[in-house]
């Protein structure tokens, strides 16, 4: 589903915040990528959305190259969920804001409807269809935003700290939604627990660079591991949690 | 409340269209696909309205007067306070009453005596000149508040103009509430860390400017880049309608009628000669 090569990148031509990664993801895996502040998590997943700019190597997404001339094809068959959900929700209502992607890959009366309901239905916001983004809390934005990519039916999903400012409830219930989605994710985020919760495959990162490619037990059981490059073992591993 | 968190709160109640749905309490807007008359039919009706209003000759003030019928009909049909509506549009109305202030100057001729008291030509066309400005601000202030700016876009698309153009002015309202929000974090930092200072200090206005409209840039950036993640490709397709078109078309039939015979017939001085 997503293979990439060799992939350097660096903002501007200065210092390379990715080096030489190399990466391939099977349909319906679910992956987490890990690594302390600055390891190129984010980068990586928009360089994969096709947002981050121009990258050196071979890149692949849903049996594609990654390059402008596919870059419509694949954003078709891709979801990206912001970190920040006020960037990803910018129209009145969530109805209209989830109803944004369908209309614009040609679905409109009830097969528009049928999606955007399908999707509010799994992020179970099918009662605030009609609610005014901005008077939300943070966690129902954050569901609205999941559900704003839910209803392209994506073949990817590409999540940026999905569990940040979500309060324990929420997180268990996004856990819960994460875990229902059978599309292929990638997963960047600090939260291990939910990591360990919802991913079988984990990738740690440090310094743009793939430290450690392997089962998500396997990684986030080796406190050494993490601790050396600024992590700490999720909080359910520890016995404090 | 803050007076930009209230004007971004303004912003986003003009989003909540349709009549009645004002009133819907916590946020609730109605169903995006539920709309009961094409956008396009308060489009049309609010141009004939302008054209009207402006058609009038400056010392036809009692004629214009009439005009003013349209504004409390719609008003009280949106449910839109006088109040409200003052509170959102007063710099401009200030704006727009200062056309024609020379005129009183300049027109000195005598065209009406009340006791000691002379009207000139000049006051008449002031006052007209005034009330076409602030006529005009109002009908445009109803149709963003009755249709919204999404509704005002599909209606405008409607009339084929370029999708471009549409996508420009959709994305320059929507900036606008980015802008005000990063206004609202940046004020709000700066005065907990400054207690007691009132206002922002004219030394930081510059350094304040420039990190907002930078932060804001960024910001819209990235609106921008979930847009183009969810098939963006420069055209808005917003809300469906799916109402009556014979309702629409009969609403812009009905309107244009009362319109043309408040045009036509000076219904204040109508009644007033009716008085005893």
């Amino acid at each position: 589903m997503i293979r990439i090569e060799n992939l350097t990148f660096a903002y501007d031509n200065r210092i390379p915040v990715l080096h030489d990664l190399s990466l391939a993801v099977q349909e319906g895996e679910a992956v987490g990528l890990i690594g302390a502040n600055g390891a190129g998590k984010s980068t990586l997943l928009k360089l994969l959305a096709g947002i981050g700019g121009d990258y050196q190597g071979k890149a692949q997404v849903c049996g594609m190259e990654l390059c402008k001339k596919n870059l419509t094809a694949i954003r078709a068959k891709l979801g990206y969920v912001f970190q920040d959900s006020e960037s990803q929700l910018f129209l009145s209502t969530v109805y209209e804001d989830v109803a944004f992607g369908p209309r614009n890959y040609g679905y409109t009366g009830e097969e528009a409807d049928r999606r955007v309901m399908d999707a509010l239905k799994k992020v179970h916001l099918e009662g605030l269809k009609d609610r005014q983004i901005y008077r939300m809390s943070g966690g129902e934005k954050k569901l609205a935003s999941i559900a704003t990519i839910l209803s392209m039916k994506p073949d990817v999903m590409l999540l940026d700290e999905p569990s940040v400012a979500l309060d324990p409830g929420n997180r268990r219930n996004l856990i819960h939604i994460l875990n229902e989605i059978r599309e292929t994710k990638i997963i960047a985020s600090h939260d291990l627990d939910m990591i360990w919760d919802t991913c079988s495959r984990t990738v740690l990162l440090c310094g743009g660079r793939i430290v450690k490619d392997g089962s998500t037990e396997e990684i986030l059981r080796d406190r050494k591991l993490l601790e050396d490059h600024g992590l700490e073992l999720p909080l359910s591993l520890t016995g404090r949690g | 409340m803050s007076k930009l968190k209230k004007a971004i709160q303004d912003i986003h109640l003009s989003d909540v269209s349709q009549k009645g749905q004002r009133g819907r309490g916590r946020g609730e807007a109605g169903s995006g696909a539920e709309i009961s008359l094409h956008p396009l039919a308060y489009l049309l009706v609010t141009f004939f309205y302008l054209l009207l209003v402006v058609s009038f000759s400056k010392y036809d003030l009692s004629g214009l007067l009439s005009m003013v019928l349209y504004l409390l009909i719609l008003g009280i049909g949106r449910e839109i306070r006088l109040r409200e509506a003052l509170r959102h549009t007063w710099p401009v109305l200030l704006l727009v009453s200062m056309v024609g202030i020379a005129n009183p100057f300049v027109e000195r001729e005598i065209c009406w005596q009340w006791g000691e008291v002379g009207i000139s030509y000049g006051i008449i066309s002031m006052l007209t000149l005034m009330l076409k400005g602030i006529f005009c601000v109002m009908a445009s202030y109803l149709l963003v508040m009755g249709t919204g700016m999404e509704g005002i876009c599909l209606g405008l698309r409607s009339l084929h103009l370029p999708k471009e153009l549409v996508a420009v002015v959709f994305l320059i309202y929507r900036y606008l509430i980015v802008l005000l929000k990063e206004a609202e974090r940046m004020v709000l930092a700066y005065k907990l860390r400054a207690p007691g200072q009132k206002g922002i200090h004219f030394k930081v206005w510059g350094s304040f400017l420039g990190l907002l409209l930078l932060r804001s840039m960024d910001r819209a950036q990235t609106v921008y880049e979930s847009m183009l993640l969810r098939g963006y490709q420069g055209e808005i397709r917003g809300r469906e309608f799916r109402g009556s078109k014979g309702r629409s078309v009969a609403y812009v039939c009905l309107w244009a009628v009362a319109l043309f015979f408040l045009r036509v017939v000076p219904v204040f001085e109508l009644v007033g000669a009716l008085l005893p």
